[in-house]
C-alpha cells in the first residue's frame, strides 16, 4: 500500500479526496456567509459564527480541516514539480508566442490548477490573517460583544462588514472567488473521474455537478462581498 | 521425377492431421531450453508462432523491422476470420471450409493442407477469444458471424471492420507475455538481409540494425521467415508500404524454391486511385459486399450522378451473371469483372476505372443505424479519404494489388527445401491455390503460428539436439555478412540521379500493365524486358545519399526494391509458364466465351517450385503434382 | 502549390537537433501529408541532402508508425485522424508548415522525426495481456460477453499505439494508453480476473519510465487518432484504486 501513494494515481487520489473535503467545508462556510445578506441585523451570523466557533465537532474538524488544506497543496506541489520534469524540450510549434495552441485540446483552468491553487492559496493567507486569526487569537475591536438571542457572542458580523466596504478587499475578495470557481470548474469532474467514478454517462453529470458547484461557491464568496461593498454604498 | 517431398501423411483426410501429429518426434521440456529458434516477422503468425514456441520452452528470438510487432500488416485486415464453428447452425464444418477454400483456389493448393486449415480453425477462435480479442457479439453474449465472398454459409467472426487489428494484438500480447516471461528476446528495427545456411542446413541470419546501421549475425537451430507477402510489387497495393518479400527472396536465393510466384490477388474492393500522387491504395473490406450491391450505368459514358440513374438503367452485373453468389463472388471474380465493365467503357467517376458499391437499399431495409453498426469505421474511413458520405452516395471502388498466394514451397510440415529454414503466414505458398477466400488469411496465419509450426518444428529440431548452434563468428558467417554488406556498398556507390521511391514507382506501372489483373503472352515477355531493363537502370542510376552508419530508409528502401527486380522477373516467368487461366491468374488466351477463367487440368495441375540458380541464370522449375484424392476438381462456377 | 516546411532535423539520438527550413514548390493539395513529405524527400535527394526520416508503414490510419507533430497539432489538424491520413487540402498554397517530433523525456529521438517508442512496449510487457497459454482455452462461447460490453472493450482495444496521447499531454503522461488495455480487459470475463493486479503492474512501469501523471485535461482523447474516451482512464483509476486496497488488506495478489 506504502507504494499506492507514491504512485501517480495514488497521489491523485490523495489530491481529489482532500479536494472534495475542502469543498465540503467550502458549502458550510458558504451558507454561515450568507446569513450575512439574509439577516442585515447581523445577529443571524453572529449566531452561527458563534456556533462554529464553540461546537466541539467543529474544533474536531479545523485541524483536519487544515491538513486536507496542507495535504491538498503539498501532493499539488510535488505532482506539478514532478510533471514539469517530464519533457525537457518543448514544443517550438508556430502560433502567435511560438508555443503550441492548445485551446482546441483542453480548457484553461484544467492545463492552469496550479497557477489557480496559487492564487486561492494566496488568497486564504490574507483571509485567514484578517479573519480566522483576529476572531480565534488577535482579536478586533470591531468583534466587541453584541447581542444575540440566548446570550452574548462577538459581533464578527462587523468585522466582516467592516471590512467588505473597502474597494480594494472587495476586489482582493472578488479575485480569489473567481480562482476558486475556475479551480473548481475542473476540479470537481476530475476529482470524480480520478477516483474512478466516472464513466460516459456520469463524466456528463459529474461536469454540470462542476459547474454547479465552482458557480454556486465561487459565485456564491464573491456575490456576499460585492452585496456588502454596494449597500455601503447606497 | 520431382526433387519436392511435399511429406502428405497418408490415411484418410480428417485423420492426417492427426495422425501427422502423433507420429511427429518431441523435444523434451530440459531439450527445449537449449534449442534456439530465430523468428522472422512479427505479424499474425509470427507473434502467434514465436508467443506459442516460447511457451513451449524454445529459446526464441523474434525480428521485425518496425519499432514495434504491432504495426506488422497483418493490422490492417479488416473483414474477419473464419472458422467452421457452425455457430450459426447452417450446416457448415470443417469439410465444408476445407471444400470451399480449395474450390476458391480453383484447384491449386494441396487438399491436405487446406483440410488441416480447416480443422484448426475453431481453436483459433478459441485462443483469441480467450486471449480477449474483442469479437462482435450478439445480445445474448456469444459471438457473432458474418458472411464472405464464396461462400455460402456465415462463418466469418469479426471485430468491427478492424478485424486485423484486434487479432494481431491476440497475438501480439501473447508475445508480450512470452517477451516477459524471457522466453522470447525481442530485436526490433531490423533488416534481415540475408540467412545463413551451412552443411545443408540453416544456421541464422543476417541483419542490420537500422538505428546504428551495424551489421548483426544471429545464430539458432531453426529459422522461420513470417515475412508476408510481396504485394506492393504493383507499387501501389493495399499493402504497407515497408512491406515488400525482400526477406522471402533471400531465402529462395539460399536455395528455397519459390512456388507459384505469380499467384497474387487483386482484392475487388480498394478505393481507386485518386490522383497521380498516391502511395498507398486502401482497401475496402470485402464484408462490405455483404450488404452493398455493385452496379455500373447500363449505358456507356453515362455521367449522371449515381441518384439519378434509375435501378433499370442500372447494371448489376455481378447479380447479372453470378445469380447463386450474387456480390458475394470470390475476389479474382469481382475483380476481374469490374475490369471487364470498366474496360468496356461502362466504369464510373472521373478516370472510369471504378464501380459503385450502393448501400441505399441496405440502408433502406435495414436501416442507417444498422448499417452503421456493421461497417461504422469503414464509412468512416472512405470519407476520410474521398470526402463522399457512403450513406448517402454509393462507393466508388476498383481492384488493386492485395494479396500474395504464392511465396516460399513448404512441405506439410511448413518446411522449407532447406532443413531447418520455415516458412508461415502469407509468406508460403500452401494454403490458398491460385486464389485466397476472404477471412482466410488471419485464419491461415494463426494456424501456422499457434497450432502446426510449433509441432512440425519439433519433427525438425528432435534429431538437433545434440548440436549446438553454429558459432557466429564461423566464417560462413563472415561470408554472408560481407556478401550484405557489398551489396549495401555497390547500392550506395552508383551515385546516379534516381531515388529508390521512383524506381519502385516505375516498376509497380509495368508489373500492374503486363501482370495484374489480366496477362497475356506477348505483354508478360515484353514486362520481362522492361523489368530486366529497369533492373539495369537501377544499378547504374539509384542514387542514395546520408551513410551506412546510421538511420537511412532510403538505403533500406532500395534493398527492397532490388529484390522487388528479382521477385517480378520471377512472377512474370511463372506467369508465362502456366498457360492456362486459374483463381487470380487470369491469361486471356485461356477463357471461355463468357470470359471465365479456362483451366487446364490436364498440364497445369501442379505447383510450379522455381529454384534459383545463380544470377543471370535461368531459374529451374520444379513441379509438385497435385492429387486430389477425396475432391474431384470441378469446373469453378458461382453462377 | 508553394510550402515553407519547418522541419526539426537531428542526425542521432547524441546530436544537438535544429529546425531546417525547406521551400516545396510542387506540393498538391491532392496528396496526403506523407506523400508531401515523399515528394520533399525526392527533392532533397536530388540536391545529395539526407531526407527527412519519418515512420510509416500502413498509411491507412490502422498501424500507428506515423507520428508526427505539425503545427503544434499530434497528427496535425484534423479529428481523429493519423499522419498518414492527414489530407493536404487541410494547407493553403504558401503555408508555413511546422514539423516536429513527439517530445516527452520517455520518447528519446532517434533521428528527425523518428522516436523511440519502446517504452511502451515495456508498459505492454508489465501485464498487457491475459494470462493464459496457447491451447488452454475453453470454448470461445463459454463465456457469453453482454454486447455492449464487447463493443465498449472493442471501442478501448482499438488503441495504435501513435504516442499521440503522450505527445498531446501536457504532463507527458501515458495514462490512456494503459488505460486503453487496462479497460478493455477489465471489461470482458477473460479478462477480469486479473483485472486488478494488470492495472497495478502496468501503471507502476508507467510511473517508473517517466511519464507524468495524468491531469484529466481530456487532450489525449481530442487528439487521439482512434478517439479513446476518458472513461477508459476512469476504470483504470477503478481498478488501480481497487488494487491499492487490495493490498492494503493484505490480500496476496
Amino acid at each position: 500500500m506504502s507504494n499506492f501513494f507514491t504512485s501517480s494515481i495514488g497521489k491523485k487520489f490523495i489530491m481529489s479526496l482532500t479536494g472534495l473535503f475542502l469543498i465540503v467545508f467550502l458549502i458550510i462556510h458558504l451558507t454561515v456567509n450568507s446569513m450575512i445578506v439574509w439577516d442585515s441585523s447581523g445577529e443571524l451570523f453572529n449566531r452561527a459564527a458563534h456556533f462554529m466557533d464553540v461546537n466541539i465537532a467543529i474544533s474536531i474538524i479545523e485541524p483536519i480541516l487544515a491538513i486536507g488544506v496542507i495535504l491538498h497543496l503539498i501532493y499539488a506541489s510535488i505532482i506539478t514539480l514532478q510533471n514539469q520534469l517530464k519533457r525537457n524540450v518543448n514544443y517550438a510549434a508556430l502560433g502567435r508566442y511560438k508555443k503550441r495552441d492548445v485551446t482546441k485540446e483542453s480548457n484553461w483552468p484544467s492545463r492552469n490548477m496550479y497557477i489557480l491553487g496559487a492564487v486561492i492559496i494566496t488568497f486564504l493567507v490574507i483571509h485567514l490573517i484578517n479573519f480566522y486569526w483576529k476572531m480565534k487569537f488577535s482579536g478586533d475591536p470591531l468583534l466587541e460583544e453584541a447581542t444575540a438571542a440566548g446570550g452574548n457572542v462577538e459581533n464578527a458580523f462587523a468585522l466582516v462588514t467592516n471590512k467588505f466596504q473597502i474597494w480594494w478587499y472587495v476586489g482582493i475578495y472578488v479575485i480569489g472567488s473567481i480562482a476558486l470557481c475556475l479551480h473548481l470548474y475542473h476540479g470537481v469532474w476530475s476529482a470524480f473521474q480520478t477516483l474512478g467514478w466516472s464513466n460516459r454517462k456520469w463524466r456528463n453529470i459529474f461536469n454540470v455537478i462542476g459547474v454547479l458547484i465552482s458557480v454556486v461557491l465561487g459565485g456564491g464568496f464573491a456575490f456576499i462581498a460585492l452585496f456588502v461593498y454596494i449597500q455601503s454604498l447606497i | 521425377m520431382t526433387v519436392l517431398d511435399s511429406k502428405i501423411p497418408e490415411g484418410p483426410l480428417a485423420d492426417k492431421w492427426t495422425n501427422h501429429k502423433n507420429s511427429l518426434k518431441l523435444v523434451s521440456p530440459a531439450n527445449k531450453k537449449k534449442m534456439e529458434i530465430i523468428m522472422v516477422g512479427t505479424g499474425v503468425a509470427g507473434a502467434a508462432a514465436a508467443a506459442s514456441l516460447g511457451q513451449m520452452g524454445y529459446k526464441v528470438k523474434v525480428f521485425c523491422y518496425q519499432d514495434s510487432p504491432r504495426r506488422a500488416h497483418s493490422v490492417a485486415a479488416q473483414g474477419g476470420i473464419n472458422a467452421s464453428k457452425n455457430y450459426r447452425n447452417d450446416n457448415d464444418s470443417d469439410y465444408r471450409l476445407f471444400y470451399d477454400m480449395l474450390k476458391g483456389g480453383d484447384f491449386r493448393a494441396r487438399e491436405a493442407n487446406v483440410y488441416r486449415a480447416a480443422e484448426v480453425s475453431n481453436s483459433i477462435i478459441d485462443q483469441l477469444t480467450a486471449q480477449g480479442v474483442p469479437f462482435a457479439r450478439e445480445y445474448g453474449g456469444t459471438l457473432a458471424t458474418r458472411s464472405f465472398g464464396g461462400v455460402q454459409v456465415s462463418r466469418t467472426f469479426y471485430a468491427s471492420g478492424q478485424t486485423g487489428q484486434q487479432v494481431l494484438l491476440g497475438s501480439y500480447t501473447a508475445l508480450k507475455r512470452q517477451i516477459a516471461k524471457g522466453n522470447v528476446t525481442m530485436y526490433s528495427r531490423r533488416q534481415m538481409l540475408d540467412i545463413v545456411v551451412k552443411d545443408g542446413q540453416t544456421q541464422g541470419i543476417v541483419c542490420r540494425n537500422l538505428v546504428t546501421g551495424e551489421m548483426e549475425r544471429y545464430a539458432a537451430h531453426a529459422v522461420v521467415l513470417a515475412t508476408g507477402g510481396y504485394g506492393t510489387i504493383y507499387f501501389l497495393s493495399t499493402l504497407a508500404v515497408n512491406a515488400s518479400g525482400a526477406a522471402a527472396y533471400t531465402a529462395y536465393k539460399r536455395g528455397a524454391f519459390f512456388a507459384n510466384p505469380s499467384f497474387i490477388q487483386i482484392h475487388p474492393s480498394c478505393i481507386p486511385q485518386l490522383n497521380e500522387y498516391q502511395s498507398k491504395l486502401t482497401l475496402m473490406s470485402e464484408s462490405l459486399r455483404n450488404d452493398g450491391r455493385v452496379w455500373v450505368p447500363k449505358e456507356k459514358g453515362d455521367k449522371r450522378k449515381p441518384g439519378d440513374i434509375p435501378v433499370e438503367e442500372r447494371d448489376y452485373y455481378l447479380e447479372r451473371r453470378y445469380p447463386a453468389f450474387g456480390n458475394l463472388v470470390p475476389r479474382d471474380i469481382a475483380s476481374r469483372a469490374a475490369k471487364e465493365r470498366c474496360d468496356a467503357g461502362y466504369g464510373v467517376g472521373e478516370t472510369g476505372y471504378a464501380v459503385y458499391l450502393d448501400f441505399a437499399d441496405a440502408i433502406k431495409a435495414q436501416g442507417k443505424k444498422t448499417i452503421k453498426a456493421k461497417y461504422g469505421n469503414l464509412f468512416d474511413l472512405y470519407q476520410k479519404i474521398t470526402g463522399e458520405n457512403p450513406y448517402q452516395q454509393p462507393m466508388k471502388i476498383y481492384p488493386a494489388g492485395h494479396y500474395t498466394m504464392g511465396g516460399i514451397w513448404v512441405d506439410y510440415n511448413l518446411m522449407t527445401t532447406v532443413p531447418g529454414l520455415f516458412a508461415i503466414g502469407e509468406a508460403n505458398f500452401s494454403d490458398h491455390g491460385a486464389n485466397r477466400l476472404g477471412a482466410s488469411s488471419l485464419m491461415q496465419g494463426s494456424g501456422d503460428g499457434y497450432f502446426i509450426l510449433p509441432y512440425t518444428i519439433g519433427g525438425y529440431l528432435a534429431d538437433k539436439i545434440k548440436s549446438k548452434p553454429l558459432s557466429t563468428d564461423d566464417p560462413e558467417f563472415e561470408k554472408v555478412e560481407n556478401e550484405a554488406k557489398n551489396k549495401i556498398e555497390r547500392l550506395m556507390n552508383i551515385k546516379g540521379n534516381t531515388s529508390p521511391l521512383a524506381f519502385h514507382k516505375k516498376l509497380g506501372k509495368i508489373m500492374w500493365d503486363h501482370a495484374g489483373m489480366a496477362r497475356n503472352e506477348e505483354g508478360l515477355k515484353k514486362g520481362l524486358k522492361e523489368v530486366t531493363d529497369l533492373e539495369e537502370e537501377f544499378y547504374k542510376d539509384l542514387k542514395l545519399t546520408g551513410d551506412t552508419s546510421s538511420m537511412n530508409q532510403p538505403l533500406e528502401k532500395a534493398l527492397r526494391v532490388a529484390a522487388s527486380f528479382e521477385i517480378s522477373r520471377l512472377m512474370l516467368r511463372d506467369a508465362l509458364n502456366r498457360k492456362e487461366s486459374c483463381g487470380a491468374h487470369f491469361r486471356e488466351e485461356y477463357q471461355t466465351e463468357d470470359g471465365e477463367a479456362m483451366r487446364n487440368d490436364d498440364q497445369y495441375m501442379y505447383v510450379a517450385a522455381w529454384q534459383y540458380k545463380g544470377d543471370g541464370k535461368e531459374p529451374v522449375l520444379h513441379k509438385e503434382e497435385l492429387k486430389f484424392e477425396f475432391v474431384t476438381p470441378t469446373k469453378r462456377s458461382y453462377k | 502549390m508553394k510550402l515553407t516546411l519547418k522541419i526539426w532535423r537531428q542526425k542521432s539520438p547524441k546530436d544537438e537537433g535544429k529546425f531546417e527550413t525547406y521551400q516545396l514548390d510542387n506540393a498538391s493539395q491532392d496528396m496526403t501529408f506523407l506523400e508531401m513529405l515523399d515528394a520533399m524527400n525526392e527533392k532533397l535527394i536530388s540536391e545529395d541532402k539526407d531526407p527527412v526520416a519519418f515512420e510509416h508503414d500502413c498509411r491507412e490510419g490502422i498501424c500507428g508508425s506515423c507520428a508526427m507533430m505539425i503545427n503544434g497539432k499530434p497528427h496535425g489538424p484534423g479529428k481523429e485522424i493519423t499522419t498518414c491520413q492527414l489530407n493536404m487540402k487541410a494547407f493553403k498554397d504558401g503555408d508555413t508548415i511546422m514539423v516536429e517530433p513527439w517530445r516527452t523525456n520517455s520518447f528519446p529521438i532517434i533521428k528527425d522525426l523518428v522516436v523511440d517508442r519502446s517504452a511502451f512496449e515495456k508498459i505492454m510487457e508489465a501485464g498487457g495481456f491475459i494470462d493464459v497459454d496457447v491451447a488452454a482455452v475453453p470454448d470461445a462461447n463459454a463465456y457469453p460477453v453482454e454486447k455492449h460490453k464487447a463493443e465498449e472493450a472493442f471501442d478501448a482495444a482499438e488503441c495504435i499505439g501513435c504516442g499521440a496521447c503522450v505527445a498531446a499531454c501536457k504532463n507527458s503522461s501515458a495514462m490512456l494508453f494503459v488505460a486503453a488495455k487496462v479497460s478493455q480487459y477489465a471489461l470482458l470475463p477473460q479478462g477480469k480476473i486479473e483485472g486488478v493486479q494488470r492495472a497495478w503492474n502496468m501503471l507502476m512501469k508507467m510511473d517508473e519510465l517517466g511519464f507524468g501523471s495524468c491531469a484529466n485535461t481530456g487532450a489525449c482523447e481530442t487528439e487521439c487518432p482512434k478517439g479513446i474516451s476518458l472513461a477508459h482512464i476512469a476504470r483504470l483509476n477503478r481498478e488501480f484504486i481497487k488494487a491499492g486496497f487490495t493490498k492494503l488488506a493484505g490480500e496476496k495478489r
